[in-house]
């Protein structure tokens, strides 16, 4: 059944991303319809993200392009030897919005509004797990400004600065032993930290050494999201711990790392009605080696700290797109693609439960008119089961592995216009 | 162009209602194997009752280890599994009202253990009921198949058990024939550790009887009755040594009685009952100069007391008996061996020119079977208390500290002669049990193994380690696997140990049982205040 899905998307074919820890990569119902390539492929607005270079490329004057998705995240966890079974069941709401002003022959100006990082997780509260998550919620918002300046007939450059704004809520108890608990319910720590702004930029190049043949390159850089002064909040202390130094509300320092990006790819044009994508992202995850919280005194100094090793690895993600543009009316696309998990053996934490995935997307496009046209996707991720364990968390001086079978779910639809003059 | 619409609006639906899916649910991969678990009972003392913290109470029963058990068994083909009904435990307290206190708790506010504040509410209203989970706290082997052991009349004559009395099905029922009305298809049998356990944790005393108001019996040494040949249980006392061969024919008779009607089940081995906490957290050795008092306290004691002792001592074959005290490094307790030779005659025949007769025959009979404790001998853990105390029986005040300068009582002190007994017992003890489970392929938990094992710590399958170590504060309290009362493991520890029943009945029956993972069970309670 699953398969017989699978295929059928594949036939409906279209692009989106789910990548491995974090990263969300649902960045346009276009691109996201042909696999979420982009890099180069002049489509609409939507190159502002995917390589800013590319805008001067577009043939309307002013080019607009605004979507969401809805992100439908299942994970099931069971672990036979204990006979443990638990599951999460998250929605969320990916956006972009796109517009680019060609201001002259050889300048374009762009703003883009995306959100390419996020998770919401949440498990059963006190679960087996809650040692090391019981919920999380981390999401960024990125606004970038750019322009696209084109140097000759065959090539154009293309860059910006990306704020980028995000907050993170994260609960999780605070040890295994049932000692610490209020009737049942473990004693656990809320970290919650809003308006955390970081700076970043982006910028690449677009070659067109034919009018079929297009080549790109984009560069996002990584961003440290620097959370300071967030809110740290001890439920369920039990009476005899009250006291205890450790378990006092106060607030936190964290730092959170949004990894760079390197993107290559290309698009040809078959015919006026084919155009296929390929494109190829490097994620730079290794930039995260641990989370780190600090726990912090009244006057600054660092309480106690709680260090979380992560040691992501550097991943790649393969995606291949293609559009068909059926008449006047319709557009029809789809994708596939391979996104490489960050997570090493030994290091899968239960917040970000991502092994290697298989994306499927399909979508089309409907034009009311020259200008206005309206865009569907979907996604569906596919991932196999995977066995897997996070083996570096501490209680008591003892390292107690939490690990089990996994298994997601992820599809996404998604709906979005695009305007044009 | 329509029909694609309903197309890719079908397929939205159909992922709506997409599931992850294991290909193969953690819930079918387990099986009962060669085992029927549909009626499964277990017989045993208080390990198998429950009892931690120095009692039964309403929480602490259900993390019994037949009823840990009995959650996996439910999972293929188990059937309903009961215990003894603690309902009475409102306030989760333990204890039972007019004969023995509440659950022993750490009050944070002090430091210590204390039993947990209330009185028992816990009754013996008899429940004339049968349950699954036969465990008798206190019971002996051969008090499992004794009639009247559940008898309310029985109980003044020190003949019954105020546990089985709240459930035995008439005052003549045994605790083997309750549970095999049961009729059952599998159980677990792990009888046998207060045959020895009691003479241990009395430091192979005699407890004294209420009804002999004229004598002292705490004084006087419990019966190994292993030396004296008496094989009639009848007659014991209740911290003898049961004799091995009426052990082994006691446990056959069980035995032959449970795999009546085609039962399988575990037999578990006796523990090493010395390995305990009980018997490992109180250094021989805990006099340290400061704790004497200091060096001319030190110097005195040698010049009035030791100096004396081992000079006689000394000259009598005996020069290691009592040594000076150290005035630089921990010195041993002082204490009673009621295996050492008497010296009294001799004490008071050395000591009378300087110190006058009667003062002298006081010595002789204080210090005739004194001695200076060895890394040999094991000092329980209830004598922490005691030791540096005054003892009221002393005759007078320059000799009255307990351990110091007067000899621990027998009862405090397991010697080194009393624990080979205890070693030897256990022993024939564990050769009967498992050479009984051959003849009937009965699968063996080797608990003696286990507990050996928490002495050096025990590394179970998630890596990590636990220790026999008595409660040492909050930080290790992760590590603890016994409870306060240091002779019963807590909720950790009976998960524990119901996992090295699984692993026992997983390979002998052929079944996939899950295990339990002690991590997430409950170690020391504590209690902010009391």
């Amino acid at each position: 059944m699953r398969k017989l899905l699978s295929l059928t998307l594949l036939a409906l074919a279209s692009s989106t991303a789910f990548a491995g820890g974090y990263r969300v990569s649902i960045q346009g119902q276009k691109q996201l319809a042909m696999g979420h390539t982009g890099v180069a492929v002049v489509n609409s607005a939507e190159v502002a993200f995917f390589n800013p270079a590319g805008m001067a490329y577009l043939d309307k004057k002013f080019n607009f392009s605004f979507g969401g998705n809805a992100l439908f995240a299942k994970t099931k966890f069971q672990n036979s030897q204990y006979n443990w079974e638990s599951s999460t069941e998250n929605l969320g709401t990916p956006f972009s919005l796109y517009a680019t002003y060609k201001v002259n022959k050889w300048l374009t100006a762009g703003l883009a509004v995306y959100t390419p990082y996020g998770s919401s997780v949440e498990w059963d509260q006190d679960w087996q797990g809650a040692h090391l998550v019981n919920n999380i919620d981390l999401s960024a918002i990125f606004v970038q400004p750019s322009v696209s300046i084109r140097v000759g007939e065959h090539f154009s450059i293309g860059g910006g600065p990306i704020f980028a704004t995000g907050s993170v809520n994260f609960n999780r108890n605070v040890a295994i032993n049932p000692l610490l608990s209020v009737n049942g319910s473990g004693t656990d720590v809320t970290l919650d930290a809003k308006g955390i702004t970081a700076w970043g930029y982006t910028a690449g190049f677009m070659f067109n050494p034919s009018k079929k043949l297009r080549i790109g390159m984009n560069y996002r850089s990584k961003i440290i999201m620097e959370a300071r002064d967030g809110d740290a909040n001890f439920n369920d202390v039990p009476a005899f711990a009250s006291t205890t130094p450790t378990l006092q509300n106060t607030t936190f320092n964290a730092d959170l790392p949004l990894p760079a990006e390197l993107t290559v790819g290309l698009s040809y044009k078959i015919s006026d009605k084919w155009l296929f994508a390929f494109d190829y992202n490097r994620a730079m995850w290794s930039v995260y080696k641990a989370l780190n919280v600090d726990f912090l005194n009244p006057d600054g100094t660092i309480r106690n700290s709680s260090n979380n090793a992560r040691n992501y690895q550097n991943s790649s993600t393969y995606r291949l797109g293609t559009q068909y543009v059926a008449n006047d009316k319709f557009t029809f696309r789809a994708g596939w693609y391979f996104d490489e998990s960050p997570v090493q053996d030994g290091y899968f934490a239960p917040e970000t439960p991502r092994n290697d995935s298989m994306g499927y997307t399909g979508g089309l496009t409907y034009k009311v008119n020259s200008k206005l046209g309206v865009d569907f996707s979907f996604l569906y991720l596919h991932f196999d089961e995977v066995d897997n364990s996070y083996n570096h968390y501490q209680e008591n001086g003892n390292t107690l592995p939490f690990g089990g079978t996994y298994k997601s779910v992820v599809f996404s639809p998604g709906v979005g216009i695009t305007y044009g003059f | 162009m329509k029909n694609k619409f309903i197309y890719l609006a079908i397929i939205a639906a159909g992922f709506a209602s997409c599931e992850p899916e294991f290909e193969k649910e953690v819930g079918a991969t387990y099986t009962s194997g060669e085992a029927d678990f549909t009626s499964y009972v277990a017989v045993g003392n208080s390990l198998t009752a429950g009892y931690m913290d120095g009692t039964v109470s309403r929480v602490g029963q259900t993390y019994s280890y037949p009823n840990l058990l009995a959650q996996q068994f439910a999972l293929v083909g188990g059937g309903a599994f009961t215990q003894p009904s603690f309902a009475e435990d409102v306030n989760n307290l333990g204890g039972i009202q007019g004969l023995t206190g509440t659950r022993l708790v750490i009050n944070a506010s002090v430091g210590g253990v204390q039993p947990i504040a209330g009185s028992p509410t816990i009754t013996l209203t008899p429940q004339a009921m049968a349950y699954n989970n036969m465990g008798v706290p206190g019971a002996k082997s051969f008090h499992l198949l004794a009639p009247g052991y559940g008898s309310a009349a029985n109980l003044l004559l020190g003949r019954a058990n105020p546990y089985f009395v709240r459930h035995a099905t008439s005052s003549s029922a045994t605790v083997i024939g309750d549970a095999m009305t049961k009729n059952p298809t599998f159980f677990t049998n792990w009888i046998g550790a207060n045959d020895v356990l009691a003479y241990a944790t009395s430091g192979g005393t005699m407890p004294d009887n209420p009804l002999t108001t004229t004598v002292d019996e705490s004084v006087m040494s419990a019966n190994d009755h292993n030396t004296t040949g008496n094989i009639n249980p009848l007659t014991y006392g209740p911290n003898d040594i049961t004799n091995t061969n009426l052990y082994e024919s006691t446990y056959r008779n069980m035995i032959n009685t449970l795999t009546n009607g085609g039962a399988k089940g575990v037999v578990c081995t006796i523990p090493s009952v010395t390995s305990i906490p009980y018997f490992t957290t109180v250094p021989f050795a805990p006099l340290s100069p400061t704790a004497l008092g200091g060096a001319t306290t030190i110097a005195t004691l040698n010049a009035q007391l030791y100096g004396p002792l081992d000079a006689i001592f000394t000259a009598l074959g005996e020069p290691n008996r009592v040594n000076p005290l150290s005035a630089t490094s921990a010195n041993p307790i002082l204490i009673f061996d009621a295996d050492a030779l008497d010296r009294t005659a001799q004490i008071t025949g050395a000591l009378s020119g300087t110190l006058g007769v009667p003062t002298a025959t006081a010595f002789g009979m204080v210090f005739g079977k004194a001695r200076q404790a060895t890394a040999a001998d094991l000092v329980v853990l209830t004598a922490s208390s005691v030791i540096g105390t005054p003892n009221a029986s002393s005759p007078s005040p320059l000799i009255n500290i307990n351990g110091v300068s007067y000899p621990m009582a027998n009862k405090w002190v397991l010697t080194a002669t009393e624990k080979t007994k205890v070693a030897n017992a256990t022993t024939a003890y564990n050769a009967s049990i498992r050479s009984i489970a051959a003849t009937k392929n009965l699968a063996v938990a080797d608990m003696n193994t286990i507990m050996i094992q928490l002495v050096s710590g025990l590394r179970i399958e998630t890596g990590q380690v636990y220790t026999a170590n008595y409660f040492s504060g909050s930080a290790t309290e992760g590590l603890v696997l016994f409870s306060l009362d240091g002779v019963h493991p807590n909720a950790r520890g009976y998960a524990v140990i119901t996992n090295e029943i699984i692993k026992v009945i997983n390979a002998h029956y052929k079944s996939n049982l899950p295990l339990h993972n002690p991590s997430y069970f409950p170690g020391i309670n504590i209690v902010g205040s009391n």
